[in-house]
């Protein structure tokens, strides 16, 4: 069940703690802490850095990695003129906050829970591993593009059973399409959770669908407000209804949204 | 310091309105600030009937703006009435409707559902749209199919004030504004969005499914500020202006060409506390502007 977040929501403007800048333009960005270790894994939050002006109109919507009493963490990967801009912050800079926003993913004790992550896809998934009641039930799999020391991988396989599967050439899309089907098939009687491109949730949607697995798939979209006004990030539901995946989202039962 | 404005009928708190389709139904915005200490609060566009809206993709984000073309997707107006309207504080703050229609007909009928309604303050009449009867051209650009819409929803209105949404798509704005006030309109308001494109030239496509979107945002103020400007001078019914606002001063700007309140509409995605922020700074910006009440400030544009 995808249970939806009621904690209070505020605009906050925090304190820049520092960026970690990978290969292939991974960033990992930290914040100061604003009060959220209730938040639930899946849900995003909307940043603004206070010096930005209005050259750019909107915040950028950003999954939480991982939050804590010090601090919250954002992964992501430099792809326009915001996250370039993100990544240029200075220690003290000031970022205009407002979240948790949206669902998150379930989280049930004791169930086999199979954590399917493509590329940038893994971020909500670090704090899901870090916060989850019997971890011992969690399984992750990585499919991946960039080097393995671009993502936050090792530190989550000291913690889970974990597999990192490398897509070096598109000539290895078809047996890792494959090996994803197999891990969703396999999965049967657990549950699936899944964040990463969108052939990759198209898959697994597939595949959840054919076995009768329960899976709940993690969206991405540009988003102008964060808030479920705007109607600017909208896909359609099980009934082919537009619906806000910033408010209804971003996670979806597989058999609840049309990809 | 008296933020009070008095206009159409309307008695509002402050001049402070946020704009239809950037606010939701105020709802999404109650985590941000007291809907209370708003002016104002014009829903998102109701039509008579729920509808989709445009396909994906509908937003992108330009240079001090963004372009959207969401296509009016909301629950009908029945399900505004029966499931936001008591939500909103509407006792304390003037919710106004925004009614979308694509015939004079529909839009009479759209009237009437909201006419007898106590929560709803007044109706903003959207002319943006094609009308399916006279080859899909937009009211808004025809200033006869202006006057006969505007006709049409006073004609129902019972008495609610009726603010006319201008395009700013047109030769002469003054002229549309000229029609709204010959059809009855109680005030009208401006400018809905500046029609614009954005293209991919990697794929080659344009960034809305659309094709074409509605500009807004700072980048289109000085447009705005201008047809403010130019309408003031031409009707004797009151003028909301719209357009780029994201600081009281700028609000304060479009009062001193004569507008008696203002919209913010983009504003509320750079964040989502920014209206009440405005309502916030507006003492301490009129000290600036070395005012103690609103009124001393609407129209007091000193012209060479």
């Amino acid at each position: 069940m995808v249970v939806r977040n009621c904690r209070e929501v505020k605009v906050r403007e925090l304190r820049f703690l520092g960026v970690w800048e990978g290969p292939s333009d991974f960033v990992e960005l930290t914040l100061e802490n604003p009060g959220w270790e209730g938040y639930r894994p899946g849900q995003f939050a909307m940043l603004r850095p206070k010096h930005w002006g209005l050259e750019l109109s909107w915040g950028r919507p950003f999954s939480i990695s991982r939050a804590d009493e010090e601090s919250v963490t954002f992964f992501f990967q430099v792809v326009g003129r915001g996250t370039e801009r993100l990544t240029r912050l200075l220690p003290g800079d000031e970022v205009i906050v407002w979240g948790p926003l949206g669902n998150g993913f379930s989280a049930p004790e004791e169930t086999p829970t199979l954590l399917l992550a493509g590329g940038m896809g893994i971020a909500p998934f670090r704090g899901y591993i870090e916060r989850h009641p019997t971890p011992e039930f969690l399984r992750l799999v990585f499919a991946h593009r960039a080097g393995i020391d671009s993502y936050p991988y090792q530190m989550m396989k000291d913690k889970v059973r974990a597999e990192a599967i490398h897509e070096k050439t598109p000539d290895d899309l078809p047996t890792i399409i494959e090996r994803i089907e197999a891990e969703v098939a396999g999965a049967h009687g657990g549950l699936v959770l899944a964040c990463g491109p969108l052939p990759f949730l198209k898959t697994i949607q597939q595949a959840a669908k054919l076995h009768q697995v329960r899976a709940e798939l993690s969206l991405e979209r540009s988003m102008a407000c964060g808030v479920g006004a705007c109607l600017g990030c909208v896909c359609k539901d099980g009934q082919d209804k537009h619906v806000q995946v910033c408010a209804r989202g971003p996670v979806f039962k597989a058999d609840d949204v049309h990809l | 310091m008296d933020l009070r404005v008095e206009f159409a009928g309307l008695v509002l708190k402050n001049p402070i309105i946020t704009a239809s389709g950037t606010f939701g139904f105020g709802l999404e915005f109650m985590n941000f600030g007291d809907l209370k200490r708003l002016g104002g609060i014009v829903v998102k566009g109701l039509s008579l009937k729920p509808r989709e809206g445009n396909p994906m993709p509908r937003i992108v984000e330009t240079p001090c703006g963004m372009l959207n073309a969401i296509g009016i997707q909301n629950p009908g107006v029945e399900a505004f009435v029966r499931d936001k309207l008591p939500l909103l504080p509407w006792r304390e703050t003037a919710i106004i409707a925004n009614l979308y229609a694509c015939s004079a007909q529909e839009f009479g009928d759209l009237t009437g559902v909201l006419a007898g309604e106590e929560g709803v303050a007044a109706l903003e009449v959207n002319v943006s749209c094609p009308n399916v009867q006279s080859g899909g051209a937009a009211f808004g650009q025809d200033p006869a199919q202006i006057t006969k819409v505007t006709e049409e929803v006073k004609k129902r209105a019972v008495g609610k004030p009726v603010i006319v949404k201008l395009s700013p798509n047109v030769t002469d704005i003054a002229l549309c504004a000229r029609a709204a006030e010959a059809g009855g309109a109680d005030a009208v308001s401006l400018i809905n969005t500046l029609l614009g494109m954005a293209v991919d030239i990697r794929t080659r496509k344009p960034r809305l499914a659309n094709v074409v979107g509605g500009l807004s945002g700072p980048a289109i103020k000085p447009v705005a500020l201008r047809c403010v400007h130019q309408v003031c001078r031409a009707v004797k019914i009151p003028v909301i202006g719209i357009g780029g606002i994201v600081s009281a001063e700028d609000a304060l700007e479009f009062i001193l060409v004569g507008a008696s309140a203002v919209q913010v509409g983009t504003a509320n995605f750079i964040r989502p506390d920014m209206a009440f922020r405005m309502v916030d700074d507006l003492p301490r910006t009129m000290l600036k502007a070395r005012a103690q009440t609103i009124a001393e400030l609407k129209g007091s544009l000193e012209l060479p």
